[in-house]
């Protein structure tokens, strides 16, 4: 099973029920092999990885509202579930954690989650903090340029808004209108450092009115309001009226990377409390109230979802590593290409 | 026996400590462990324990007195038998370096990943990884033909020892000369370094000085070592070639047309000192590192005057040629000398060298030897003399073409009676022939 | 083919670019309304209208930043860093980014940008006007970094850099903005990147050299020439690649090599052409491999004695070429 590519977003705001069920299921594909990827680790074959459980509903539901054929997405390190949104296999997710030859990504030159998209204009070029945030208005301004109405969106976390490259990035989109959504996933810790001490204010969302545009916070375990607060960001993108800034609040579930200990930071209290804001189980009694999904239907998702990941492990484990002379490749275009 | 103190190190930053209180005085009986005195670093302060059971004798640092980790405090004494601890300073510098902990990891960003990617592929893999793929260095993988040169501190020890590097064979990549094979030389002590005591400092107004050519120098180096290592004695003995000569006058034609090549003296010569070295090994010897060496070629040298110097082409294995192939060989070699034309191994590998000093007029010579052979013969002029010859037991005058040949050789290697036999080998080869003779 | 000063060359070679490709923009501080403080870009937001010569904020991770994410999206961006001095926050956007795009995404995404830095001294820039700044670049797999000395020379690299698919770092000694006049071709052309070039041949030594240095060399060689001096000058063009094989064939043909430089000797361009050197021309060397440059305190005070003192000059290269060619 994979993920279902999206529809593009059109005026009405409201997720149907039965899209609602397909990106439940992504998101439990998404969480067990999140899952499979830890294990990986401890099992000394996945180096590094950085898990996106808590962030599925946020991730994927602001991906639900873009056109995956135009849109442009600059994401980060903790895109896990954003990935399998854009129709990213178990098989190809498992390449870049197993560091495999054929890493759709970045051939296994780079961490997992980095490089750039086999088929949806995704890319990630490294893990140093929010510079990804200037690229994002250097290719919205290319857009505007070009005339057109693709959309950038850039994903970041609450640590990334601290960056010089933030603020620059976010003033130049700002002067100029560039159609760009910056995407911010506030856990709440930029690996140990809690909010509090990442800044003064109290939200992400409140520096916008800084640079020209709009800021808005959203629960970002609620799949149909991040849905919404997307589509009216990218309606505005598209009509020319310049950026936003959107705030989702999430839960980290696991510490930082595989190389974390939150419980050296972190209450046990407050690791208990945030699992209360599990959206796979926050979307799963919303779909039970409204009777599209029943018991014994989760559980065959879940068991589907696993067979699914035992599959792509098989597969991928048994894949060869990239070979020493590939290391050599793409340096600069040595066929001497010119315009 | 004395035994000192020193003040132990204490910590990985920590360097050096302001001695504090001194627990214990000169004369004191110690234990191994005690406290002798306080010390304060600005990590710890602690009591240096007493490293050995025995007297203090001396203290050599004050309380208040700043010093370096590792440096002696005092001293004691200690029966010759008492359990000694290792050299504190050893010890301490190999703590400095550490050890690796096995197993200890840290992974891709700070935690203790424990990588097991390879271990799964690991023989096939590992084979596969090619060994110039990866890791780079700045050498080139071949060594190019560039690299035959003089480097600059074989040029500079060279000079400095006064080593002729034509004479060296080098034992580095392609025949270089390295390092190594020069400081050899210089070690062995043979290097040109005789003193020639100069009867004149400086050229007064008229003389010329002359720079030598380097082929003139060579030379000269290599006389000064011949001279220098080699005790040269010298032989000498007449040859009746009155028969050689007629045989000569008679074939010269013949031979000429036959075979294409010019008929002189030297292929016979050559071919009957080749038999003779061939039943005298020590005559195509070598001194070598204290031993004779038996040469089991024998190549002998031609001494040729070419346009800048003598030069001596090395005819390889005479043993097996005949007279024609000598001289063919002989021909062929001579023409190079003559044009400049030849290659190093015509040069190399000699074993014996024959001198046509005669040529020249010379009727008596004393060769030098050529380095590092044991002998060396030159064949003199040719004169029509008188001689006593006795027939019949009667004595006459007769006229005779009369031949001296004479022998330097080494004698560590060579005596009288060695040199002497061999002069008679050859006199009576040379003597042998007449107009009967068929030469092949 | 017009004479024209550095400048010059590198204005018309942008204007010349814009015309021939309309995916070719220019950002940077000033460099539309005022034409750049240089006026390298002078005229250019006239001709080419405010979205395609770009007057940013004062920011020049972001400059660099948003180059490179308009790269990626098709358009071939020309970003100005206003001096070299202040380059550095852009270290982690060209270094960290723009020079493992195509690496790090296994040859799907690149970047073809162009950063033109105008650097050195001998200006009266003082320390924040002065700097050179090439080694980090040129140190760095995945940049070119080009550092042409004349007109002719930084019409055709300039061309070239824009039209490549990867990143490129153009640095422009701005004492040769005016100070350097030369005939310039009208018509379009190229030189290739990693190519040096002898600009004067000779037997007795090789100066190696590039940027302002290239002709004090020059310079300091015509000097030594009348006193008999024969002196071979190379000009390098290109940091990164380095042209090895024309270092190599010059070095091995004189047996001297004079490396002259304006940034700090301590890990260098000319450390890097030394070790070349000692790597390939071991056998050749007639001499030690001597390199000639500023002494090691930060480039480079402002008062005139003290910044005369810290350059080199076509005397002190002339005092090194004597002293090696004696030995």
């Amino acid at each position: 099973m994979s993920a279902t590519a999206n529809q593009p977003s059109n005026s009405n705001s409201q997720l149907s029920g039965e899209r609602l069920l397909e990106l439940y299921q992504t998101m439990v594909l998404s969480r067990h092999l999140d899952e499979r990827v830890w294990l990986l680790n401890r099992q000394g074959k996945a180096a590094i990885a950085a898990s996106a459980q808590g962030h599925e509903a946020a991730q994927l539901a602001c991906i639900e509202a873009t056109d995956p054929s135009k849109d442009h997405y600059l994401i980060y390190y903790r895109q896990f579930a954003a990935m399998m949104a854009l129709g990213t296999e178990p098989e190809e997710m498992l390449r870049g954690f197993l560091a495999k030859t054929d890493d759709p990504m970045s051939g296994a030159r780079q961490f997992p989650l980095h490089g750039a998209h086999p088929r949806v204009d995704l890319f990630n070029f490294s893990n140093v903090i929010a510079t990804q945030l200037p690229q994002a208005a250097g290719v919205a301004l290319a857009d505007k340029l070009k005339g057109s109405d693709a959309v950038t969106v850039v994903f970041f976390g609450d640590g990334a808004s601290s960056q010089g490259d933030t603020h620059e990035a976010m003033n130049f989109a700002g002067i100029h209108k560039l159609p760009v959504i910056f995407f911010c996933e506030n856990n709440r810790y930029a690996i140990s450092v809690p909010l509090e001490k990442q800044m003064g204010v109290e939200s992400v969302a409140s520096r916008a009115v800084g640079y020209g545009f709009p800021g808005v916070q959203v629960d970002g375990t609620d799949v149909g309001a991040v849905y919404e607060v997307t589509n009216v960001a990218i309606e505005r993108a598209r009509a020319g009226d310049g950026p936003t800034l959107i705030e989702a609040s999430v839960e980290r579930l696991l510490p930082h990377t595989t190389d974390d200990d939150h419980t050296r930071y972190r209450s046990s209290e407050d690791i208990v409390q945030m699992l209360n804001r599990d959206p796979i189980r926050i979307l799963a009694e919303l779909l039970k109230r409204r009777g599209q999904l029943t018991d014994s239907g989760d559980e065959e998702i879940h068991a589907l979802a696993k067979k699914r990941v035992n599959l792509a492990t098989d597969t991928v484990d048994a894949e060869p590593y990239p070979s020493v002379e590939s290391m050599f490749d793409h340096v600069i275009d040595s066929s001497g290409g010119h315009s | 026996m004395a035994f000192n103190i020193e003040l132990p190190h204490v910590g990985e930053s920590v360097t050096e400590a302001v001695i504090g209180k001194w627990l214990k005085a000169p004369g004191d009986a110690i234990e191994k462990y005690d406290p002798l005195v306080e010390v304060i670093t600005d990590k710890v302060s602690m009591d240096v324990p007493s490293p050995a059971t025995g007297t203090l004798t001396k203290i050599h640092v004050e309380e208040g007195e700043t010093v370096l980790m590792g440096s002696v405090i005092a001293e004691m004494s200690v029966a010759d038998d008492a359990d000694m601890p290792a050299n504190a300073t050893t010890s301490s510098f190999a703590s400095r370096i550490g050890t690796l902990v096995q197993g200890a990891n840290v992974g891709p960003t700070g935690g203790e990943f424990v990588d097991t990617s390879l271990s799964i592929f690991e023989p096939e893999v590992m084979e596969s990884v090619p060994g110039s793929g990866g890791t780079r260095t700045s050498m080139e993988s071949e060594p190019s033909s560039r690299q035959k040169g003089f480097s600059p501190v074989v040029t500079r020890l060279a000079a400095q020892h006064d080593i002729d590097l034509r004479c060296l064979v080098g034992t580095g990549l392609g025949g270089r000369i390295t390092k190594q094979d020069v400081q050899a030389v210089v070690d062995s002590g043979v290097a040109g370094n005789v003193e020639i005591a100069a009867s004149q400092s400086n050229p007064s107004s008229g003389d010329i000085v002359v720079e030598p050519t380097p082929i003139r120098r060579m030379i000269a180096n290599h006389m000064v070592k011949s001279m220098s290592e080699i005790p040269h004695a010298w032989s000498a003995i007449e040859v009746d070639v009155s028969g050689m000569v007629e045989w000569r006058a008679a074939n010269r034609v013949r031979f000429e047309s036959e075979h294409g090549v010019r008929l002189t003296f030297l292929p016979i010569t050559l071919w009957v000192v080749t038999s003779a070295l061939r039943t005298n090994p020590q005559i195509n010897s070598s001194w070598l590192d204290g031993k004779i060496v038996l040469k089991k070629s024998i190549n002998v040298g031609v001494a040729v005057a070419a346009g800048e110097g003598l030069v001596v082409p090395v005819v390889h294995g005479a043993q097996d040629a005949t007279i024609v192939e000598l001289a063919g060989m002989l021909n062929g070699i001579v023409q190079r000398a003559r044009s400049g034309a030849m290659t190093i191994d015509d040069v190399r590998g000699g074993t014996f060298t024959l001198n046509n000093t005669g040529a020249l007029g010379s009727v008596w010579g004393g060769a030098i030897i050529n380095h590092p052979q044991a002998a060396i013969l030159t064949t003199e002029a040719i004169v029509k003399r008188p001689v006593v010859i006795s027939s019949n037991g009667e004595d006459e005058i007769v006229v005779r073409s009369m031949m001296n040949i004479c022998l330097s050789f080494d004698h560590r290697i060579i005596d009288g009676a060695e040199a002497s036999k061999f002069l008679q080998m050859v006199k009576s080869g040379l003597e042998s022939i007449d107009l009967q003779t068929v030469l092949k | 083919m017009t004479e024209r000063t550095v400048i010059e060359a590198v204005r018309a070679t942008i204007q010349a670019e814009m015309r021939r490709d309309s995916s070719v923009i220019v950002l940077g501080e000033d460099v539309g309304i005022r034409g750049g403080v240089f006026l390298a870009t002078d005229g250019l937001i006239d001709e080419f209208g405010e979205d395609r010569v770009i007057d940013t904020p004062l920011a020049e991770s972001s400059i660099c930043g948003i180059a490179l994410g308009a790269a990626v999206n098709g358009m071939r961006p020309i970003a100005e860093i206003q001096f070299a001095d202040f380059v550095w926050p852009a270290i982690n956007q060209l270094v960290g980014e723009a020079s493992k795009v195509r690496y790090g995404t296994n040859g799907v995404k690149t970047a073809p940008m162009t950063v033109r830095v105008p650097y050195g001294g001998g200006v009266r820039g003082g320390l924040y006007h002065s700097q050179s700044i090439e080694v980090l670049f040129a140190h760095t797999p995945g940049l070119s970094v080009v550092a042409p000395a004349t007109p002719f020379d930084a019409k055709g690299l300039l061309a070239t850099a824009i039209r490549t698919n990867d990143p490129v770092i153009f640095l422009e000694h701005k004492r040769t903005y005016r100070l350097v006049k030369g005939d310039v071709p009208d018509a379009d052309y190229t030189i290739p990147i990693g190519k040096a070039e002898i600009k004067r041949p000779g037997t007795d030594l090789t100066i190696i050299a590039y940027g302002l240095m290239l002709h004090y060399a020059l310079q300091a060689a015509d000097m030594a020439a009348a006193n008999g001096i024969s002196v071979e000058v190379l000009d390098l063009r290109t940091l990164r690649p380095l042209d090895e094989d024309a270092i190599v064939e010059s070095v091995s043909r004189t047996g001297k090599a004079l490396i002259v430089q304006e940034d700090t000797l301590s890990v260098s361009i000319s450390s890097e052409v030394a070790a070349i050197i000692g790597e390939r021309c071991f056998f050749d060397l007639d001499g030690p491999i001597t390199r000639l440059g500023p002494p090691e305190i930060p480039p480079m005070p402002f008062s005139p004695i003290q910044e005369a003192a810290f350059m080199p000059s076509p005397d002190k290269i002339l005092a090194a070429i004597t002293k090696l060619a004696e030995i």
